[in-house]
């Protein structure tokens, strides 16, 4: 489980979020909105403590990321799937070899989970293009690779930073179709958008808790979704 | 053996860990050039105080075992005192052998300044003394006998000569680590350079890395292991024409003396072998700091 609790973040001497606390409780689903700037991907960005807290704290599995040291916040990350907004890959490497990443980095034989990575793969609709390398890929794929790179090591948590920022409506209904799909498979997911069409796509699909960060601060958004 | 084990497991590597961070020719190339032209010049360095060591200790031991004594006397005289230094030289403990120097001998030392056709036996020379000394010799008490038997007798223990000749080697040879140590040090700068330079190149990669939950340790380890290996690769080159060079220098040879007495002999090889290893400890320290310093800055 993640907690926030009276969390602020300051950045070159102005506050950017401010009094913020949240429970994201096991299975539970979330969006996250507001206008651009307003700080969702400073928020995302402290939840998998690629920022920490100035004030307050974040804890992950009860310890305050600012308390851990950068292999423990290292450790935590492989915890929490994460799908960026530009999703970055290692152009080098396959995409079979980008999803594995989590893998190797964690000491795992990604020859072992040859079988999950298929699987996952084929989840997302990126079988035929295992082979290629991520510039071949369309807006589309890359997120999808994003988001089985997210899930590969089965994390509880899932975060989507505008999964569906620069894709078509339907590939946008796929990618929520996948992270529904998580979530019922227990898993926790956040997704931060301000494409209320896709919040309102997804009311029939999944019972989910419309956040919105206006004026540096957490609400809970109103019935105008 | 735990040292070893890691040693072991860090040369033949991760190749996963490996693959995640791209080629990049430029810096390998970079790398690999200076840590070869560092190890070249070491190999010289090393090969000046090797050198230098020894010149300072043949100096020491062929100057320390011999002594002159200088008989001036009238030359009605000089017979009859060279007579009695020798009697005395003889019977003194301490003394392996004392020989007086021929006419051709003494002709061929004032040569230098005279020339060769020299007329010593019609000039008032002094006649020298060429002594070996060997362990238990008394210098003062021989100074005291022959200055009662020959009055005419000076000994010269070479030590005036000698400190300066030995100062001067060991300077030499203290310069010569000197250069070692600069040598390492440009090195290790270097190396810090093309490894700021890959980590600025990969900071995309970095991140992705770090996102998916990637220790600081097994992000550096990859530049670590690539930096130290082409350091590695670069200073056996290096070295391995340093030291080729160094054994083609001309042999020893009186008239040249020092200069072509540069070089190692017998296991003294096995000194410059060490190079490449010790270039490959100073990249991979290099760049491990680079690495981790790096990451520190990102959050």
């Amino acid at each position: 489980m993640i907690e926030l609790e009276k969390v602020a973040y300051s950045y070159g001497g102005g506050e950017l979020l401010s009094d913020i606390s949240l429970s994201l409780q096991p299975g539970s689903f979330h969006f996250l909105t507001g206008p651009s700037g307003a700080g969702k991907t400073t928020f995302l960005k402290l939840i998998y403590g690629d920022l920490l807290a100035t004030a307050g704290q974040v804890r992950i599995e009860g310890i305050d990321t600012r308390a851990m040291s950068r292999d423990q916040l290292a450790f935590a990350r492989r915890k929490i799937g994460v799908v960026p907004q530009q999703s970055q890959f290692l152009d080098h490497l396959r995409v079979a070899d980008n999803v594995a990443l989590p893998l190797m980095v964690s000491g795992r034989d990604a020859g072992d989970a040859q079988t999950n990575l298929d699987q996952l793969l084929n989840w997302v609709g990126l079988t035929a293009q295992k082979e290629s390398l991520p510039p071949e890929l369309s807006g589309g794929e890359r997120q999808r690779a994003a988001l089985a790179r997210a899930v590969i090591t089965s994390p509880n948590v899932i975060l989507a930073d505008e999964p569906t920022g620069n894709i078509d409506w339907e590939m946008s209904q796929r990618i929520l179709q996948l992270l529904v799909e998580l979530n019922k498979m227990g898993k926790t997911v956040m997704i931060a958008t301000h494409d209320l069409a896709l919040i309102r796509a997804s009311k029939a699909q999944v019972p989910a808790r419309v956040l919105r960060i206006a004026n540096r601060r957490l609400q809970l958004a109103g019935a105008d979704l | 053996m735990k040292y070893l084990h890691r040693a072991l497991a860090f040369l033949v590597g991760d190749p996963q860990a490996d693959r995640v961070v791209p080629p990049t020719g430029f810096t390998a190339q970079l790398t690999s050039f200076s840590a070869g032209a560092m190890a070249f010049l070491a190999c010289f360095a090393l090969a000046l105080s090797v050198s230098a060591g020894r010149l300072a200790e043949r100096w020491s031991a062929e100057l320390a075992q011999s002594l002159t004594v200088r008989i001036s006397a009238p030359a009605e005289q000089l017979d009859v005192q060279t007579q009695a230094a020798l009697i005395v030289l003889e019977t003194t403990p301490g003394i392996a052998d004392a020989r007086p120097l021929s006419d051709e001998e003494q002709r061929a030392l004032l040569a230098p300044w005279f020339g060769s056709d020299l007329p010593v036996e019609e000039l008032p020379i002094p006649q020298l003394i060429d002594v070996i000394e060997e362990d238990g010799l008394d210098i003062q008490g021989l100074r005291l006998r022959l200055q009662a038997e020959a009055p005419g007798a000076v000994i010269d223990d070479h030590s005036r000569w000698r400190r300066p000749l030995v100062e001067a080697a060991g300077r030499l040879r203290l310069l010569s680590w000197l250069s070692l140590v600069l040598i390492a040090g440009a090195m290790a700068a270097m190396v810090t350079l093309a490894a700021n330079a890959a980590l600025s190149a990969n900071r995309p990669v970095i991140e992705v890395l770090r996102q998916v939950g990637a220790r600081d340790a097994y992000i550096a380890s990859a530049f670590v292991r690539r930096f130290t290996l082409r350091a590695l690769t670069g200073a056996a080159m290096g070295g391995m024409v340093g030291m080729i060079c160094v054994a083609l220098l001309p042999s020893t040879d009186a008239a040249g003396g020092f200069l072509t007495d540069l070089g190692f002999a017998g296991m003294g090889w096995l000194l410059p072998a060490t190079i490449p290893f010790l270039a490959a400890a100073v990249a991979f320290a290099a760049t491990r700091f680079a690495a981790l310093r790096t990451l520190r800055t990102m959050a």
